[in-house]
């Protein structure tokens, strides 16, 4: 809007210009950068801001989350994953993932174009964001991807191997998740609805590139994995909620870089998204612990944290598109049906989602894209238009039901690709490291028998 | 000699340890442990999982004394201890065959 405000007050003093001295023009163009700059700070500060509010959601917010919810034997083990997926992404990003990711490629996959971020540097990407450096969305970026894989280990907790999930994350990445990121968010993607994509889809944040595409692969780990051993007959009862909590806490608020981020710029629409985030998280978890409530009799407070969560991942792509009071209608909806999904649907069906990654994140991510398609509005978001620059409906309230349908096709090749692709990659893993730790192991617990410590040794 | 081997609600160690001592007994030893006896347990639920929880937190207090206080010690225990609900614990003494004091080898009723 300043800059708006800018441009229109020099407009008149524009058309004179032709009549000004050439001193007088120096000045209008060095006072035309000055705005440039100006506006390419603020939205840099936010966005390195949320580069490091997204990476705080895996360490400590998910760390924490998921720490908590393991027996005291497997804490640390468990918080290895999302420390050691930090690293492990981050340098895979540096050599080929952003390249994969978001280079100008096919409709399914980057080039190799910024291949060791050649190229990627402080001139913006004006594809992807305007006024920042590159380098600014490379790192946000980044923080997604490092989020993603550390979500799935939420299924195979306290039993899979430390050599096998590297192994896994690393293969998972080049066959689930750079594909997939570009198809929706790359130039030319073929779901990216603001790149003339083939299916248009609507997914501000990342409902299906993270949340849809970790929690179905989670699902097939868990499948694929069996029980732990002990599996409702010993008790599997959380260590420490105390723990959880606070990372549930860090999640929510990591939660505001991760969308109001995905605005790329500190405007509207960041705002818009910020409170949407907020409120989503906010109607979850009372829609969880209600639905706990009339249940069982009790409200508790994994619930409350859980539906929180659940919230966060099912407004993540509808966070830029929608306005607040659909927010509060999507987060509610997601704590009510991610909680019978924890409960009666994997009692049903009898997997063990350790931590209910697929109950949570892929049921929950499965509702936000199709509630997206619903509740999407050009009054909120004005990026989508057609050649002529005409502003288009984007969802059934704007008058555009078809968009239910795309937003359906968009899960449907997210379910598609996860399932496939992970459960080649599970064979892979199996064939060469083996999968799951062997029983003595897995009785000693992960911490001793993988990385040959304790997480709590209060004798000392 | 006799050894008093009190469990009783954790929520108590400390209204007992101060009748204990009104009486001039300062010498024991506590232990954290878990257990019940007809006290039922409770219920816990996580994301749907029940699990029935019926080993409680209690408190388990020794001490030995000389044969002719041990009345009046377990009576100022046991009233201390008391809510009058279920779950109050319960005492059992034991006779003791010898005590030393480990410092200077004192032996038997001297040595408490």
């Amino acid at each position: 809007m300043p800059y708006r405000f800018w441009v229109a007050m020099l407009a008149p003093t524009l058309a004179l210009a032709q009549s000004l001295p050439p001193q007088t023009e120096t000045r209008i163009a060095n006072l035309e950068n000055a705005v440039k700059s100006a506006q390419s700070a603020g939205d840099n500060s936010w966005m390195l801001i949320s580069a490091a509010l997204v990476l705080m959601m895996t360490g400590p917010g998910l760390a924490l989350f998921y720490g908590g919810l393991v027996r005291r034997k497997n804490v640390l083990g468990t918080m290895m994953h999302s420390f050691g997926l930090m690293c492990v992404v981050t340098v895979l990003w540096a050599i080929v993932g952003y390249s994969l990711a978001f280079a100008e490629g096919s409709v399914f996959l980057g080039d190799l174009r910024y291949l060791f971020l050649n190229g990627v540097g402080a001139a913006p990407n004006a594809d992807y964001a305007a006024t920042i450096p590159q380098q600014t969305f490379m790192i946000y970026q980044l923080m997604f991807a490092i989020i993603t894989p550390a979500l799935i280990s939420g299924a195979f907790a306290e039993r899979m191997k430390f050599s096998a999930m590297l192994l896994f994350t690393v293969l998972w990445m080049f066959i689930v998740y750079f594909p997939l990121a570009h198809m929706v968010w790359g130039k030319g993607g073929f779901l990216n609805a603001f790149s003339n994509g083939k299916v248009p889809c609507f997914d501000f944040a990342g409902g299906t590139v993270v949340h849809i595409s970790s929690g179905v692969s989670a699902l097939m780990c868990a499948l694929y994995l069996g029980k732990r051993r002990g599996y409702l007959v010993e008790p599997m009862k959380p260590h420490n909620l105390v723990i959880s909590v606070i990372g549930a806490c860090l999640l929510w608020v990591g939660w505001f870089g991760f969308n109001a981020g995905s605005a790329v710029a500190a405007s509207g629409l960041a705002t818009s998204a910020f409170v949407a985030t907020h409120f989503g998280a906010a109607a979850a978890a009372l829609g969880w612990i209600l639905a706990e409530w009339m249940r069982t009799g009790k409200p508790s407070v994994l619930g409350a944290i859980s539906g929180a969560v659940a919230g966060l991942v099912a407004i993540t792509p509808a966070s830029g598109f929608v306005q607040p009071f659909p927010a509060l209608l999507i987060g509610f909806a997601a704590g009510v049906i991610c909680y019978f999904m924890v409960t009666l649907v994997k009692a049903k069906f009898g997997y063990d989602d350790s931590l209910d990654a697929f109950g949570v994140h892929g049921a929950g991510g499965t509702v936000g894209a199709l509630l997206t398609g619903v509740f999407a509005t050009n009054l909120i978001n004005d990026g989508y238009k057609d050649s002529a620059g005409k502003l288009l409906p984007l969802g059934w309230i704007d008058g555009n039901p078809g968009q239910v349908l795309n937003q359906l096709i968009g899960v449907a090749i997210a379910w598609g690709l996860a399932i496939v692709g992970t459960l080649i990659i599970l064979k892979v893993c199996d064939a060469i490291t083996g999968l799951r730790v062997d029983k003595e192991a897995e009785i000693e617990g992960l911490d001793l028998s993988q990385h040959g410590e304790e997480g709590y040794f209060f004798e000392a | 000699m006799k050894k008093i081997e009190a469990i009783i609600q954790p929520f108590k160690l400390e209204p007992v340890k101060e009748a204990l001592k009104n009486i001039g007994i300062d010498g024991m030893t506590i232990t954290e442990v878990r257990g019940h006896g007809r006290q039922k347990g409770h219920k816990e639920v996580y994301r749907g999982q029940e699990y029935n929880v019926d080993l409680l937190p209690k408190m388990k207090i020794e001490l030995v004394v000389t044969d002719a206080r041990l009345n009046e010690v377990v009576k100022t225990l046991t009233e201390a201890a008391r809510t009058g609900k279920i779950g109050d614990g319960k005492v059992f003494i034991y006779d003791v065959a010898e005590a030393i004091r480990i410092r200077n080898d004192d032996r038997g009723e001297t040595a408490l």
